[in-house]
């Protein structure tokens, strides 16, 4: 791929756990305005925005066609506006796609999700298996992660008390992240002794409810420097679907997750995962799900996750310098989340976690039961 | 810089559609969808292997599942492949089609399979609508498509007799099309006589906007087979080409405060024309085009957007519909698949206006395929608050 794709502005609102005097439109309002005053961009039909890719969900908005809700606060009036009805990391892997394509030159990205504002994560995600089988016997994403989290943990060693560190560290990284939710620290004593909400997973080890919005102006590389003098470049994207029934995979093999870099790193040229990137943002929505995915990504071994843990791995590699999702991220802006982590850092702008020198990132996000649809993303400076 | 060029040529080289209809109780939604995909394939003399990525959409309250691509992943093919899910309401079939473009044009997929579905037997879809609309402002307002608006704004223009005898003549010629169309979920028989009978007696549903000139609601999957150009010219049919698409979306709410002059309720359908035509060199779009698969929700809706889509000025749409212009072997063959009125599975509806248009230009209509040679066709979708899309198909790599 000759041509490549910049990240010319990225604007966020602080994650929160009920932004319980904002309605999602006022939460992507100084997302957008922040936009406009960083590049100067405008709704000019030749030169500015014509198309705008956005990312919410219906089942937590608990409206039919979500982005519809939007369109106004995104720019979208008289223009062009496609919504992403999955974890919005593919929104970007979309964007890239509109801009190579050469059908557009400048997109904006918006997100937003409110998961305060739903009754139970647990009911929603219970909705997005089938009514016949799955459905009725109340699978839903914790407890089929816990099917994944036992199986893993047996695979690669990990231990309760692994855990435990992994929670540890994403709420002490977190303190460093201005955009971070708000959690109080935690020891590992505590971790352990929190409540066992489906076995092996314990109230602390699960990303706690979470409201956030976002936005991203993507621009083609002959006009970035319009818009910014300190572009982030997507160079490479992956995604992959992974099969629908508990039963019918092995639940630790990474199997979508491995498709997925497997494109990514080839489209951008990644050759080494464990020296190729200064940073890596992985979508652990619970805590075995760090060293799981990061085996996925290849920068642990494969059934070492636990060694990797003790040897110090996700400092070493700075995973997670954000907290990750662990600390709290809407459920299905997990991937952004961790997209725009990266560009701080890559823009060096991530003030007290900053990596320094860091050229090359990473970004994963997924969603579905067990890990069923994964995306990564590759972004450099 | 306003429109660049296109990275590279995508064609369309499969096609598959389930037969539509009210209940399809034998199949669940990933065998109901994979009939689609199973014809696509066929159609294409391609296997699952050959797909690169899968693209998904749907109107995701309307059977109440949660991001069923992950589900569906059983019938999509999607397994160990990419994957994408979009939509935007009512526009997605015609929005994942632009979406399969864009991804094969980039070069980062070679073949792309767009799948639309709904299922709408197993939801409530005026439920799955209302709920569209803003808890706190709009919900008891927003009725979808279901508005009767359009009625009054013909009436008011053209006088009640002839307005609404328009509306049944179009409603008629496409009952006759969706007789020709195997996989049309309906078609009466209806006659040109019985237009005085309709006007009078088919119940009303919301002001002059009665159940006759009413879409469906259907259960039905279509799937879609896209390609870059180099594998698309070694495929088993003819590639059909994407010249270009738009999408216009316009606010949160149809204007609920009364109709102003200034700003036309339908003001999306012509800008979303005009600037594509702009930008491809159309100055006279009903000469161009040899036929438009329009996502017409009611028999109201398709004969004004007629107007906007083809930049007409006047009474001239009516006078394309009075005259049977719009028939299969007129001048301006609209849906000869019989549309949306014919059949309605909400999901999948506006990929079927691509997939039918490209059947046309491909010459394997069937039954309702139009007796002179499709050069140039013309799709759109319809959804959200006055939602546009509108796609150019050609027969050949000139333009």
């Amino acid at each position: 791929m000759e041509k490549r794709v910049a990240v010319c502005a990225i604007s966020q609102i602080k994650n929160d756990g009920d932004y319980w005097d904002m309605r999602f439109q006022n939460m992507l309002l100084p997302c957008l305005e922040s936009i406009l005053e960083q590049t100067g961009v405008t709704f000019d039909l030749d030169k500015g925005i014509r198309d705008i890719v956005t990312c919410s969900d219906d089942v937590f908005d608990a409206r039919t066609i979500s982005n519809n809700g939007v369109t106004d606060v995104v720019g979208a009036h008289f223009r062009g506006e496609e919504k992403m009805a999955q974890e919005g990391i593919n929104g970007l892997g979309y964007a890239m796609a509109s801009i190579l394509s050469g059908h557009d030159d400048v997109v904006l990205f918006m997100g937003h999700c409110k998961e305060s504002q739903t009754e139970s994560r647990l009911m929603n995600t219970n909705l997005a298996f089938d009514p016949f089988y799955s459905r009725p016997l109340g699978l839903d994403f914790l407890n089929a992660n816990a099917f994944q989290a036992r199986e893993y943990m047996k695979k690669s060693g990990i231990t309760d008390d692994h855990l435990a560190k992994i929670v540890v560290r994403s709420r002490k990284n977190a303190k460093k992240n201005p955009f971070a939710r708000e959690n109080k620290s935690v020891t590992e004593k505590e971790v352990k002794k929190s409540a066992m909400i489906s076995d092996p997973i314990r109230e602390l080890h699960q990303w706690p409810v979470t409201d956030w919005a976002f936005g991203m102006l993507l621009c083609c590389e002959e006009r970035a420097k319009e818009f910014t003098n300190n572009p982030v470049w997507l160079t490479g994207f992956g995604n992959c679907m992974d099969s629908y029934f508990l039963g019918d995979k092995d639940l630790t093999s990474n199997f979508a997750l491995k498709k997925a870099v497997e494109k990514a790193y080839a489209m951008g040229g990644i050759k080494d995962p464990k020296k190729d990137f200064g940073v890596v943002e992985l979508k652990d929505s619970f805590a075995y799900q760090l060293p799981m995915w990061a085996e996925g990504v290849g920068i642990a071994d494969e059934g070492k996750g636990g060694k990797w843990i003790d040897d110090g791995g996700p400092d070493e590699q700075h995973v997670n310098l954000s907290g990750g999702m662990l600390n709290g991220n809407p459920i299905i802006l997990g991937g952004v989340a961790r997209a725009i982590e990266c560009v701080l850092q890559l823009r060096g702008e991530a003030g007290k976690r900053q990596v320094k020198g860091a050229r090359c990132a990473l970004a994963h996000g997924t969603y579905g039961a067990a890990g069923q649809h994964h995306a990564v993303l590759i972004l450099e400076k | 810089m306003a429109h660049r060029k296109k990275n590279r040529n995508v064609g369309i080289i499969g096609i598959g559609q389930t037969k539509y209809s009210s209940h399809r109780e034998d199949v669940n939604q990933p065998e109901m969808i994979h009939e689609a995909v199973r014809a696509a394939l066929d159609d294409a003399g391609l296997s699952l292997e050959d797909i690169d990525c899968v693209v998904h959409g749907n109107m995701e309250l309307f059977e109440m599942v949660n991001q069923p691509d992950l589900w569906h992943v059983i019938g999509t093919g999607a397994y160990g492949k990419s994957e994408f899910r979009v939509t935007t309401g009512g526009t997605v079939g015609a929005t994942i089609a632009c979406v399969s473009d864009n991804l094969v044009a980039s070069g980062m997929y070679d073949i792309v399979m767009a799948i639309g579905f709904e299922k709408l037997q197993e939801g409530h879809t005026t439920g799955g609508i209302t709920n569209m609309a803003d808890p706190l402002w709009f919900r008891n307002l927003q009725t979808g498509a279901l508005t009767g608006s359009t009625a009054y704004n013909v009436i008011r223009e053209f006088g009640e007799e002839r307005a609404k005898r328009a509306s049944l003549m179009y409603r008629i010629i496409m009952d006759k099309h969706a007789g020709l169309n195997s996989y049309a979920h309906r078609s009466f028989g209806l006659e040109f006589e019985q237009i005085d009978d309709l006007i009078k007696n088919s119940p009303k549903l919301v002001g002059d906007l009665k159940l006759i000139e009413m879409c469906s609601q259907s259960d039905g999957a279509c799937a879609v087979i896209f390609a870059c150009e180099k594998k698309a010219k070694e495929s088993l049919k003819k590639p059909v080409w994407i010249r270009d698409h738009i999408t216009v979306h316009r606010e949160e709410t149809f204007t609920i405060f009364g109709y102003d002059e200034k700003y036309p309720i339908t003001h999306t359908h012509s800008l979303a024309a005009k600037r594509l035509y702009e930008r491809n060199n159309i100055t006279k779009p009903l000469e161009y085009f040899d036929v438009f698969e329009m996502y017409d929700p009611a028999s109201w809706w398709g004969l004004d957007w007629l107007r906007d889509f083809f930049l007409l000025e006047g009474d001239e749409h009516l006078k394309l519909v009075e005259n049977k212009e719009i028939m299969i072997g007129g001048k301006m063959p609209i849906n000869p698949s019989g549309g949306v009125i014919g059949s309605n599975p909400i999901g999948a509806t506006a990929l079927v206006r691509v997939a039918e248009a490209a059947l046309q230009v491909r010459g394997d209509a069937g039954k309702h395929q139009i007796p002179t040679p499709v050069n140039h066709a013309l799709a759109s979708g319809f959804g959200g608050t006055m939602w546009t899309v509108l796609l150019m198909l050609e027969k050949d790599l000139n333009w």
